[in-house]
């Protein structure tokens, strides 16, 4: 039973039943895996676990689907829409709700085998560009990586009502768009981009130390990766032209990951370390390599993308061996191309430091003070502990002091807090 | 040596809103306390009552027998199944009992099996 995971198999199972029944019954999937998942904990504990728990509950929620298609054609008959009752001598099958496909039962008994390519179609499903960010990333947690609706609230800071509403929403306006669960070959370079969009934002809201709970964050780091490198193994199958971004992405998210041991520090490992405090001995080199690899791989397209650029920037803090041997004349060349195509004030305040890095702490303050008044970055912490740093490496005790303080004043994290006041401490000595 | 059955009560809605992980988590604590009890010589079997099935038979005042559906009544506690284990006593068999996890998601009811020694 080591390698079983329930994540994995109940999101094989979602997707498989997706698969035969149609996008439109991906509720009754849900329930389906849901209730195989209840069966097995009443049943196991009594009877052993059985020698191929996935088979087995991959059968018991296909028997369960089946049931579930029973009640609801029964319903239908029963007390079906009035439209139906009326017209009682025509044939059963076009009085089912799903009118187009009245086989699906028979296609579910037919059919028992997943299939490699299921999880790949429910990741694009889920991640349908019709639908909102926020719903792409709850639908992709919960029916792609098996999250519970408590789990995907913890990790987002959000209720267990919220998400719910969420997921109800986003399943609904598939159903009504009738989206299909398979691709075709001119489907995936769109969809791709939006896919691409929701697993940079899992592992960012993995890797930032903001929000959510610790476990579960680790966890949207590695479902992240993992399902990047699932995209990368399909390789061309899925576009050709899509793929030099599919390995920047992964190439971004290994380097980003190898330096997370290094993160915390000083008394049970609760203060937030910087790069420059950072122990390199510490950084995960095999993650390092994956990502140089996939670096390499991404150069194969012509198109230049923020995942590629920011893999770039990642690439020269991995390569340096301490934290003074950093080119930072390439890292603020690579953040010159970033702000053109991602002209956002959270990018400008990262050039902002590599400018202080390669000019001084005069220019780097200078950069800062030209994008402060930016409303957007008025209530981010890392603005002002910037202007608090940089105005401490030029002398100005005071406005450091002010920095710090005003970023104390913003919302963010336990070890965030702890590293604000441990350098306004430092202000005063 | 006495055999015991530790009935296990549970709201049947209880399970529902788990997530895989959790019921990953979940199962192997149970299997762990089987595992347990099985080095131990004191698992002795166990059984799953079938949801929703169960009837309840009685006789009514003028002694018919009544059959009623049940005994399920939604949000109340059932008997969803039971452990058969060996104990030296009483104590012991709720002793162990204490360490199923059944106790984190419902009740746990411990009897003697009542054997009549034959001379």
């Amino acid at each position: 039973m080591t390698d079983l995971n329930f994540q994995r198999v109940s999101a094989q199972i979602v997707a498989t039943l997706t698969r035969i029944l149609g996008p439109r019954r991906l509720s009754l999937a849900e329930e389906a895996a849901q209730d195989a998942l209840v069966k097995a904990l009443q049943l196991w504990p009594h009877e052993g676990t059985p020698s191929n728990p996935s088979a087995w509950l991959t059968q018991v929620a296909k028997n369960r689907a089946l049931d579930l298609i029973r009640r609801e054609q029964r319903l239908v008959e029963i007390d079906g829409d009035p439209a139906a009752i009326a017209d009682q001598n025509r044939p059963l099958a076009s009085r089912l709700p799903d009118t187009r496909d009245p086989s699906a039962a028979a296609r579910l008994r037919g059919e028992a085998a997943p299939l490699a390519d299921d999880e790949l179609a429910m990741m694009f499903l889920a991640c349908h560009p019709m639908l909102s960010r926020e719903a792409r990333v709850a639908l992709t947690l919960k029916t792609v990586c098996g999250f519970g609706v408590r789990e995907i609230a913890r990790a987002f800071l959000s209720t267990e009502d919220a998400i719910a509403q969420r997921l109800v929403r986003a399943k609904r306006q598939l159903r009504d768009a009738d989206v299909a669960f398979e691709l075709t070959s001119a489907d995936y370079p769109a969809r791709l981009e939006s896919v691409l969009d929701v697993l940079y934002l899992l592992f960012n809201e993995g890797y930032a130390a903001h929000t959510g709970d610790d476990l579960v964050r680790a966890e949207l780091c590695r479902e992240a990766i993992r399902l990047g490198e699932l995209l990368a193994a399909a390789g061309p199958k899925i576009c050709a032209e899509g793929a030099p971004a599919v390995h920047a992405l992964l190439a971004l998210m290994h380097l980003q990951a190898a330096r997370l041991p290094a993160r915390v520090g000083g008394d049970d490992d609760q203060v937030l370390l910087r790069l420059a405090e950072q122990d390199r001995l510490l950084w995960d080199t095999a993650a390092i390599a994956s990502g140089l690899q996939h670096l390499d791989a991404a150069s194969a397209g012509d198109r230049l993308t923020v995942y590629h650029l920011e893999a770039g920037i990642a690439s020269c803090h991995a390569v340096a061996a301490r934290y003074q041997d950093t080119n930072w004349a390439d890292i603020v060349d690579l953040y010159d191309s970033l702000i053109a195509i991602k002209p956002t004030p959270i990018v400008a305040l990262n050039r902002a430091i590599a400018v202080s890095r390669l000019r001084g702490p005069r220019a780097g303050l200078a950069a800062v003070d030209a994008i402060a008044g930016d409303p957007l970055l008025a209530r981010y912490y890392l603005l002002h502990a910037t202007i608090g740093d940089l105005a401490l490496e030029c002398g100005d005790r005071d406005r450091a002091a002010d920095g710090f303080t005003a970023a104390l004043a913003c919302e963010c994290s336990e070890p965030e807090r702890r590293f604000l006041e441990r350098r306004l401490r430092a202000v005063a000595t | 040596m006495a055999q015991f059955t530790l009935m296990l009560r549970e709201d049947g809605k209880v399970f529902e809103k788990f997530s895989p992980a959790e019921f990953q988590a979940i199962i192997a604590r149970y299997g762990a306390w089987r595992d347990e009890l099985q080095r131990n010589g004191k698992f002795a079997g166990g059984h799953k009552l079938r949801d929703h099935e169960g009837r309840t038979m009685r006789r009514n005042g003028g002694g018919k027998v009544v059959v009623t559906d049940g005994p399920f009544t939604e949000g109340k506690e059932v008997i969803g199944g039971l452990f058969v284990i060996e104990a030296s006593s009483y104590d012991e068999a709720v002793a162990i009992g204490q360490g199923c996890p059944h106790l984190d998601y419902g009740s746990i009811e411990v009897r003697e099996v009542e054997v009549t020694r034959r001379p």
